[in-house]
């Protein structure tokens, strides 16, 4: 029962598990989704999305699933048969119960079959065809007591489809919004906590230790308390096609800001060559070589590119490349060499993942870096954060 | 048993279905929603309308899983062995119960609210796995093991500042309070304030939801603050003249500082104002 449900949602890329589904039979069994298709669908949320970003896919699975029921192109569709005769038995009282079990079920059925055979078409109103309103007892909205509720809340201001249909949730996609708030979320994932400082904790487990060491006399131990002790280094892209991207940089920015003690951060312009700078008005007087960086910052900073990687591949590929000015070695030599120094890292784009194909150089840089490449959305920048989390 | 709302507390139909399909089938409900939206007040309401006792247990940065079961009083016991207490002998002195322990041994049902577990540690959750999911837990310093009498009903809150592990997802129930409409809004408030003027709340929910409209405010103003402001207006006895004033966008409402709680929001919005009133 409801297998094919469960299958569609994990279609749609759900992370629906077994044992919520299970858990969701348990619940049907035990009469609590019975009351309307509205109850259902709360129900089937409730047990199988617990991330209120993915309410919004399963609208739209729910949505789509369903909606054989609403076009009804035939009694074929993928509602089964079980469920509705025992959504429908649950919903009717007993009196209509045994009325309808003097029409009897298969009548019924075989009547809903025979309507929908000569509708063509929506309807709404009347008392005879499927659709809504109207006193038929198949249908939305109707007030026949021996109804087949179709996808509907009986008579009433709400309708069960609407529920799903206004997709309330959109704005809470982990695809689409990429707040300030969201990205410290995201980036809290990467924190590391070490101890540090001075010794101000008291270590109950080492006063144990040591005091039964000591033969039974107190020895009090203490220890430095826990702070976050990730490093992070990030270059931006500043200028030229990144100028698109201004908003969700300056949020990305000011989330690390907050979050990361160990922040250092550096410009660069298309690509990274033999200097950065960290003041883009003054970037021409006051440069840092890159190797300055990279003897500055040691290893277990993690790196991070935050840019569009939209350029000419020559950029990348060739020494003197740079479109500002001539430069020894090309892009790709010190993208290498920036990968050497710093193993764990990546590289945040903010243009759509599916349009990457279509650009040479943004190729070119995944494959210097060992497609470390990730999309500056919510769900690319979890994938980053998980990466770089990584032991490396 | 069931829940249907009660007396100061208004549950939508989707609310109350989770809820009940938590007590039903016995799993933990995890409630998220933005804040001020009730997530806290559920639990305290639910326990009062099916009228059993509440037990807290309020999630800090520091907290462990163990602490909701038992912690083991190390130094005192320690202390009394260096005085020759002769409380010393037994360990089961040193024991002292957590909130789950209490509710597990707790003569009738008991609802348990763990309060924003996502500020522990990443895995706080982890570690409560087993116990949510049998109840039951292992004491291994008198080698005993708890059992439930009867299974709490478990709510558990989080603001979403960590990702909460999938594992344990899958065990519970969950439910996202929306920010309520304008429907449920004026339900709300008619529990909190039935005496209310109908033509004060009218203008004041005009207000109110204006306010949440305003682009750029770095926290919108939720039904807790609502809640306080209106509750100020009835204080001051304010007339329902000031909140209505000819041009609606060019006034500052009064005592607004309960509904933005944020400098930069409270700037934002008096520029807004005075460059509406400028335009006029």
């Amino acid at each position: 029962m409801l297998i094919d449900f469960f299958l569609h949602l994990k279609a749609r890329k759900l992370p629906v598990s077994t044992k919520e589904f299970l858990t969701l039979l348990e619940a049907l069994q035990a009469g609590l989704g019975g009351h309307s298709m509205e109850d259902f669908y709360f129900l089937s949320r409730s047990t199988l999305v617990k991330d209120e970003s993915l309410f919004d896919r399963f609208d739209q699975a729910f949505g789509e699933y369903f909606k054989g029921v609403e076009q009804i192109p035939g009694l074929d569709v993928d509602l089964p048969a079980e469920w509705l005769k025992a959504m429908m038995q649950k919903h009717l009282s007993p009196e209509e119960r045994a009325r309808l079990e003097k029409l009897g079920w298969d009548t019924l059925m075989e009547e809903f079959k025979k309507r929908l055979a000569e509708q063509k078409g929506r309807h709404e109103g009347g008392s005879k065809w499927v659709g809504t309103g109207g006193s038929s007892p198949f249908g939305n909205n109707g007030y026949h007591p021996e109804g087949i509720r179709v996808g509907g809340e009986s008579a009433g201001n709400r309708t069960a489809v609407k529920v799903w249909d206004q997709r309330e949730y959109r704005n809470l996609d982990d695809s689409v919004e990429l707040g300030t708030r969201n990205i410290k979320v995201a980036l809290r994932r990467l924190r590391r906590f070490a101890r540090q400082g001075a010794p101000d904790e008291l270590d109950l487990d080492g006063t144990i230790a040591a005091t039964a060491r000591n033969a039974g006399w107190l020895d009090l131990m203490m220890r430095p308390e826990r702070h976050n002790a990730v490093k992070v280094l990030i270059f931006f892209d500043v200028g030229g096609s990144m100028d698109d991207h201004i908003k969700v940089c300056e949020e990305l920015f000011s989330a690390c800001r907050a979050e990361f003690k160990h922040l250092e951060y550096f410009y660069f312009h298309n690509c990274v060559y033999d200097h950065v700078w960290r003041d883009s008005h003054r970037r021409h007087s006051e440069r840092t070589p890159t190797l300055d960086v990279i003897h500055k910052y040691g290893p277990d900073y993690k790196l991070i590119f935050v840019g569009d990687a939209t350029m000419s591949p020559y950029e990348i590929l060739q020494p003197n490349g740079s479109i500002e000015y001539s430069n020894n070695e090309a892009g790709a030599v010190w993208l290498r060499r920036l990968g050497d120094a710093y193993p764990s890292l990546a590289w945040l784009n903010p243009e759509p993942e599916r349009s990457w194909d279509y650009r040479q150089s943004i190729g070119l840089i995944r494959k210097i870096l060992g497609e470390r490449m990730f999309p500056l959305s919510l769900d690319g920048l979890t994938r980053a954060i998980t990466h770089l989390s990584r032991k490396q | 048993m069931r829940f249907e709302g009660s007396d100061n507390y208004v549950a939508t139909p989707d609310l109350m279905l989770a809820v009940n399909a938590a007590i039903r089938l016995q799993r933990p409900l995890l409630i998220k929603g933005e804040p001020g939206t009730g997530k806290t007040m559920l639990a305290e309401e639910v326990a009062a309308a099916l009228g059993m006792p509440l037990m807290q247990w309020h999630i800090k940065s520091t907290t462990k899983a163990q602490q909701g079961l038992y912690e083991y009083d190390a130094v005192s016991r320690l202390r009394d062995s260096q005085l020759g207490d002769d409380k010393v002998k037994d360990i089961g002195n040193y024991i002292v119960k957590g909130t789950l322990w209490q509710a597990f041994e707790a003569e009738q049902p008991t609802v348990v609210l763990i309060d924003e577990i996502d500020k522990a540690d990443i895995e706080f959750p982890n570690d409560l796995l087993r116990e949510l999911d049998r109840m039951e837990f292992h004491v291994y310093e008198t080698r005993e093991t708890i059992k439930a009498r009867h299974r709490p009903i478990v709510f558990i809150t989080s603001n979403n500042e960590k990702e909460l592990p999938d594992a344990f997802l899958r065990r519970c129930f969950f439910h996202y309070i929306k920010f309520p409409d304008r429907d449920t809004m004026q339900r709300i408030v008619d529990v909190h304030f039935p005496g209310i003027k109908q033509a004060l709340l009218k203008e004041a929910l005009e207000v109110f939801f204006g306010l949440r409209e305003v682009p750029g405010l770095k926290k919108k103003p939720s039904t807790s603050e609502l809640i306080d402001w209106l509750k100020l207006l009835v204080a001051e006895e304010i007339p329902v003249e000031a909140l209505r004033s000819p041009d609606q966008k060019a006034s500052i409402p009064p005592l607004h500082g309960a509904l933005l709680k944020n400098e930069q929001d409270m700037h934002l919005f008096e520029r807004l104002v005075f460059m509406a009133q400028r335009n006029r």
